[in-house]
């Protein structure tokens, strides 16, 4: 294992800031690739922060099979958000964090925006240290058209939220909208400390064979390494316009890629579809985001951040460390 | 009746952590057609594996087949002794395409052991195992198990040729008594499978079944558990993803207080009671 402290230079300081949280570092699980079953895996005290797979209020039971098909470097999915409810959550999963030290990052989902606001104010309470609210689901007031996508229905729904909880709130942003910066800023508007950059990309495969979708919902989000370029650029470009901090999410499968997307202006990141492939993928980025520190002589891990050499994202800050 | 939870998780549950080993293939064959058998040096803990466990493989990328999700596999046999683990899979796409270009020497990485096994009661002198094609590789160890705790075998093969039936010299090893039966000859209708349970029934031999590796012989043994009143456990296959019951994509429709309800194939299972598992 490589470690900042095997490295002759001084230990690397991980810790990071993100949206009314203090983390030991950048890395945390990206919600709907993380739960409970990772604890036979690895030391989950080793993360950042824990982020739940995406709860509604009520018990939703998912999509049709088959809920993911691979694709190249990548995978789609549709599995629907299945969930036994909010208070299924608070009497039998939180309890389970209460055990680790990382802060436990609640996803929740809902239909209306009173939906999300009520969700937001009944999980404010001891042992969630956050809401992350997954906006890119249909809202049912508008024709079904996901909040995420336009900026409109992110801040109203954002400031509902706001209005509901004191907890640290980050939304998930979706990439499937024509002007994701707009988004951004509403979500900040509304009161955001953080968001999310970004959800997955819509898109389908179909069967040769069979001439079926091999999705059993026909449309699916992709992840994995193919969307990573895509969800840096969307990182770089929120980033950029916004006084709250970015988390990027979407394909980072290596501490490189973890680099990158702070380069580019996140605070912190989400690995998510690469667990699926190498369990202890968060562990390896963790451990070689402070090998890479330490090898470039850099002693704060926010050094990264936004430093991007290209007269946009903290031109002096750059050229001094790198 | 299935033992209690505690006793069941007593059997399957291993106490050693999941990880995700580094195995070096020694030896890796075809068995016909159809079939490879493939033995790594996995070492502890994977090789603690209980009968009905499974790994997920990491399928090497050959040529087009770039598989981008591990496998999943259930355990031919795992020999914690000799620190070896087998697997016994039939070519049936991209991932088990691409592993059958391992060859001795190579390292391949596999997690595990995942999963619910099969349960075994003490109380139980004689079982059924009731298998077909590359199903009969998840029954073997459970066979082997139940012969370590002093119960009887009888183990029903089912195959399209007699070429095709796997593992029954590791079912004769251990002194089950073996009935191969075959689409060739037709001793494979179901009524004839029938016909043999209902004897195994009226000798008393037949104090639990199992079965994998077919949906007709999984109605079958379903149906006879209930007439029965025995108790029953089938092993499940389902596409994956993650393995760990995080990603929800492994689902199947089980019948739990007259509801039907989704469970995870790779958590909740992969080995069901036959009163809860719906045919597929």
């Amino acid at each position: 294992m490589v470690t900042a402290a095997s490295s002759s230079a001084a230990p690397v300081s991980l810790g990071v800031e993100v949206g009314g949280l203090r983390l030991q570092n950048p890395v945390m699980p990206a919600s709907g690739t993380f739960a409970e079953g990772l604890a036979r895996v690895m030391d989950l005290n080793r993360l950042g922060a824990f982020v739940t797979k995406t709860i509604t209020r009520e018990f939703r039971a998912g999509n049709p099979v088959p809920r993911v098909c691979e694709t190249t470097e990548g995978l789609i999915n549709s599995i629907g958000i299945p969930s036994k409810g909010l208070d299924y959550f608070r009497d039998n999963v939180v309890p389970f964090y209460r055990a680790y030290s990382p802060p436990l990052v609640v996803s929740i989902s809902a239909p209306t925006v009173d939906g999300f606001a009520s969700m937001a104010r009944d999980l404010t309470i001891p042992g969630v240290a956050a809401i992350e609210a997954n906006i890119s689901c249909p809202n049912i007031e508008e024709d079904g058209r996901s909040f995420a996508m336009e900026p409109r229905l992110t801040e109203a729904v954002t400031a509902a939220m706001r209005r509901a909880t004191a907890l640290p709130l980050w939304v998930k942003l979706t990439p499937n909208t024509g002007d994701i910066v707009a988004v951004a800023r509403a979500a900040e508007a509304g009161g955001a400390d953080a968001v999310v950059v970004a959800n997955t990309i819509l898109a389908m495969r179909i069967d040769t064979e069979t001439f079926r979708p091999k999705l059993g919902n026909v449309l699916g989000g992709l992840s994995g390494p193919a969307v990573k370029p895509i969800a840096l650029r969307m990182v770089y470009q929120c980033a950029d316009k916004l006084a709250i901090p970015v988390i990027g999410c979407g394909g980072i499968a290596t501490a490189e890629d973890a680099v990158e997307f702070m380069l580019a202006g996140a605070r912190a990141v989400q690995v998510g579809t690469t667990t699926f492939v190498r369990p202890m993928a968060m562990i390896e980025i963790i451990d070689g985001l402070a090998a890479f520190c330490a090898r470039r002589g850099i002693a704060d891990v926010n050094a990264l951040v936004g430093a991007v050499v290209d007269g946009n994202a903290a031109p002096e800050e750059a050229e001094a460390l790198l | 009746m299935l033992q209690s939870l505690e006793t069941r998780s007593a059997w399957t549950a291993n106490d050693a952590p999941v990880s995700d080993v580094e195995t070096i293939v020694l030896s890796h064959e075809a068995v016909n057609d159809e079939y490879r058998h493939l033995v790594l040096r996995a070492g502890r803990p994977a090789t603690l594996a209980a009968p009905g466990q499974f790994f997920h493989l990491l399928c090497p990328a050959s040529g087009q087949d770039k598989p981008y999700l591990r496998r999943p596999m259930s355990t031919y046999k795992a020999d914690p002794e000799a620190g070896t683990l087998e697997f016994l899979y039939k070519i049936a796409g991209l991932g088990t395409r691409a592993l059958t270009t391992l060859k001795p020497g190579d390292s391949f990485r596999v997690l595990g052991p995942l999963g619910v096994g099969f349960t075994l009661d003490d109380s139980w002198r004689s079982i059924v195992v009731l298998g077909r094609g590359v199903g009969l590789a998840t029954l073997a160890p459970l066979a082997e198990a139940a012969a370590r705790k002093g119960i009887g075998v009888t183990a029903i093969l089912s195959a399209r040729r007699p070429d095709l039936v796997m593992s029954a010299e590791r079912f004769a090893a251990i002194g089950a008594d073996v009935r191969p039966v075959l689409d060739s000859d037709g001793s494979s209708a179901p009524e004839n499978v029938r016909a043999i349970l209902g004897s195994l029934a009226r000798e008393g031999r037949a104090d639990a079944i199992f079965t994998c590796g077919s949906n007709r012989l999984f109605r079958l043994a379903k149906d006879f558990a209930t007439e029965q009143g025995i108790a029953g456990q089938v092993a499940l296959e389902q596409q994956m993803a993650c393995g760990l019951g995080m990603c929800f994509c492994c689902v199947r429709k089980f019948e739990v207080d007259g509801e039907l309800v989704d469970k995870r194939v790779c958590w909740d299972g992969p080995v069901f009671d036959l009163k809860e598992a719906t045919s597929w």
